[in-house]
């Protein structure tokens, strides 16, 4: 066994973390302005205020002090201080990460469940007049705007009733225990959804384009020419040797995933990272939105390295390279 | 293959017919895009008609004003006392064309104080419709000028980084990594932060191009790399490497044209993205704001509960992106199709 290129993709990730990290921090500090600029503008806070609140948070460091305190206080699972609320970013984050993972989560696992099955069948599927209304569908799945996607949803929700419109929990529950998680999954039911189908059309199509190449390969044919089941031969022959580009696809697809999270989450009142993430831009609360981008990177870096071990235990090739 | 050629063309004529909708639009629409009218706030889109109240046959088209009943509230309805009469070419409000020309010709209108608006109207009583090709050449050109950013960028990085290998690959692709292993939107938000939030619109605007612009070079940086690491073998480019060409006659003349067509996809596949970005952007409160038309400020109103219930054509418009992104999805389709025979 190779443990090599576990340890590279291990060692390369925590090293485009740390570049993410001190890219991020580089970026929204050299912004104009800062927290205190409303404060500013009061007539009643004096210079003077503003000042000693900005030397206390660290305000008029140098940029590598600033960035050095950073560190330390990233160490200590702090990740600074958010100067809205006034408390240590890293708390403040955890909840809302766990939440936006919560539903990228379950949308993640409802789109391939979903995206696999059709895409292989999309890729059988050469009959010319139903290949040719399959492509329009997708392809207009494909191009209606996740904003108008999430916002239908919230409409269906308003309209109908039937689910709730926003937010993670009833606002009069107090349950615990196997109630809760009833009440949580009923309003994740609506906004999983919804993410799965927006990233749905573009799995399809990957996994669809994946199939019909290997689908063409002679290994197939004679398979098929042996008699075996056509559904066997789906799923067991040709769909392992198809594995590979959508395991590396699995990787990319958490990018997408998130940024439509972000918006879903604002849209549909999720609290996970996005409102918080809308919030902090607004009101410069720096930390906060380097917290935040730091965590985005976090999962997607997780998410590729997942792919990359998925693939270690899928493809030998690579195991002996 | 002719059938991607065929395909092309359609797309292209349907595009330029878009854009040339959207670039005139002060022609195109019957109105500017802040006439208000605060007396009938949110009515439906203004049905054409040809059969009026008494049942007689109109060949030119005509509509009626829309009324509201004071005695019930939120009660709309077409005020069948007059018709006004759908005239094409007809004069009103002065506009320039490419901001230069005055002009008072718009495509089509009614005689006030009749009002015409395909799209119905938002809460200021202000014309969607107008609102919609206004705002177009905000986002469009937005995404346009973004995807052609980042593609440019992406050329000469991929370009630079696969002709000359080595340490500069190293670098360039290392550092594209950053941006491919953010996601956009987090990322579009980190960059956002850095910008003080209270300036000009058009200072807005470069803002928002260059942050899409320079984020997305990464990813049409590694095919153009690609195509170059591929192309510096080529025996054309080793024959005229001997014959004394310099670095950059062989990226000029051999290399950056060999990845043209990968561009031009790339564009194609960008700008839907962009201007969607735009959209999501200023309908989250970060993009351009009140009174300029955006594609996202339109729907911004539509994070109010009682828009979202009540008024459904307040959804029209980005109804009205889907047929243009397919569009613009299409034709990168059939460039690929069509880059991948020629080049094979």
């Amino acid at each position: 066994m190779n443990a090599r290129f576990l340890i590279r993709r291990f060692a390369h990730a925590a090293l485009l973390l740390a570049a993410i990290s001190l890219f991020s921090f580089a970026l929204v500090q050299s912004a104009p302005g800062d927290f205190f600029d409303q404060m500013r503008m009061n007539p009643r806070v004096s210079a003077q205020t503003v000042e000693g609140l900005r030397s206390e948070y660290g305000l008029d460091q140098s940029f590598a002090v600033r960035y050095g305190m950073w560190l330390r206080s990233a160490v200590r699972g702090e990740f600074g201080i958010s100067l809205a609320y006034n408390t240590p970013v890293g708390p403040l984050l955890i909840p809302r990460a766990q939440n936006t993972l919560l539903l990228t989560g379950t949308s993640t696992f409802i789109a391939w469940i979903l995206a696999i099955p059709i895409g292989v069948w999309r890729a059988t599927n050469r009959k010319k007049l139903s290949r040719r209304s399959c492509e329009l569908a997708t392809s207009t799945l494909l191009t209606i705007p996740d904003l108008l996607l999430f916002l239908c949803v919230l409409l269906f929700a308003v309209r109908s009733g039937w689910f709730p419109s926003g937010g993670m929990y009833s606002v009069d529950s107090e349950s615990h225990g196997l109630l809760r998680l009833k009440d949580i999954a009923w309003h994740l039911f609506l906004p999983s959804l919804a993410l799965a189908l927006a990233t749905l059309p573009a799995l399809i199509r990957h996994i669809r384009s994946a199939m019909i190449e290997v689908l063409d390969s002679p290994f197939i044919r004679a398979a098929r020419s042996h008699g075996i089941p056509n559904s066997r031969l789906l799923f067991r022959f040709a769909l392992p040797v198809a594995a590979n580009p959508l395991i590396s696809l699995f990787g990319f697809s958490v990018a997408t995933m998130l940024s439509s999270s972000l918006l879903l989450e604002v849209i549909l009142s999720w609290p996970g990272l996005g409102p918080l993430l809308v919030e902090a831009t607004l009101n410069k609360d720096v930390y906060v939105v380097i917290g935040a981008v730091m965590l985005s990177a976090a999962f997607l870096i997780v998410g590729n390295l997942v792919a990359d071990m998925l693939l270690f235990a899928a493809d030998p090739r690579i195991r002996v390279e | 293959m002719v059938n991607y050629r065929r395909k092309l063309v359609v797309c292209a004529v349907l595009l330029a017919g878009f854009h040339m909708a959207v670039l005139f639009a002060g022609f195109f629409a019957p109105y500017g895009y802040a006439v208000q009218d605060r007396e009938l706030p949110f009515t439906p889109p203004t049905r054409p008609h040809f059969i009026d109240s008494q049942g007689r046959f109109h060949i030119r088209p005509f509509v009626y004003r829309w009324q509201t009943d004071p005695a019930i509230s939120g009660s709309i309805q077409e005020d069948f006392t007059r018709r006004y009469p759908v005239c094409f070419f007809v004069q009103g409000a002065p506009y320039k064309v490419a901001g230069i020309l005055v002009s008072r010709v718009h495509l089509f209108g009614v005689d006030e104080p009749g009002r015409i608006s395909l799209l119905g109207t938002d809460g200021f009583g202000r014309d969607q419709f107008s609102r919609f090709l206004h705002g177009g050449q905000v986002s469009l050109l937005a995404g346009l000028l973004a995807a052609a950013l980042s593609v440019t960028l992406g050329l000469f990085v991929g370009a630079i980084a696969g002709f000359y290998g080595g340490w500069i690959d190293e670098a360039l692709m290392r550092s594209g990594e950053l941006f491919l292993a953010l996601p956009w939107l987090y990322l579009l938000f980190a960059v956002r932060a850095a910008m003080p939030l209270h300036i000009s619109q058009s200072q807005v605007f470069l803002l928002l191009v260059s942050v899409m612009g320079l984020i997305g070079w990464a990813r049409p940086a590694r095919l153009v790399r690609g195509i170059a690491l591929s192309a510096k073998e080529r025996y054309f480019v080793i024959a005229a490497r001997g014959f004394g060409a310099s670095d950059a006659y062989l990226l000029r003349r051999h290399v950056l044209p060999q990845a043209s067509g990968v561009a031009l996809t790339q564009i194609t596949l960008l700008i839907p993205q962009y201007v969607l970005a735009e959209v999501t952007l200023t309908f989250l409160g970060l993009g351009v704001s009140e009174p300029m038309p955006s594609w996202g400020s339109l729907l911004s109103s539509l994070q109010q509960y009682y828009v979202l219930s009540t008024y459904w054509w307040m959804f029209l418009p980005a109804a009205l992106l889907i047929p243009l992104f397919l569009t613009y999805y299409l034709a990168a389709d059939a460039l690929q199709e069509q880059w991948k025979t020629v080049s094979l």
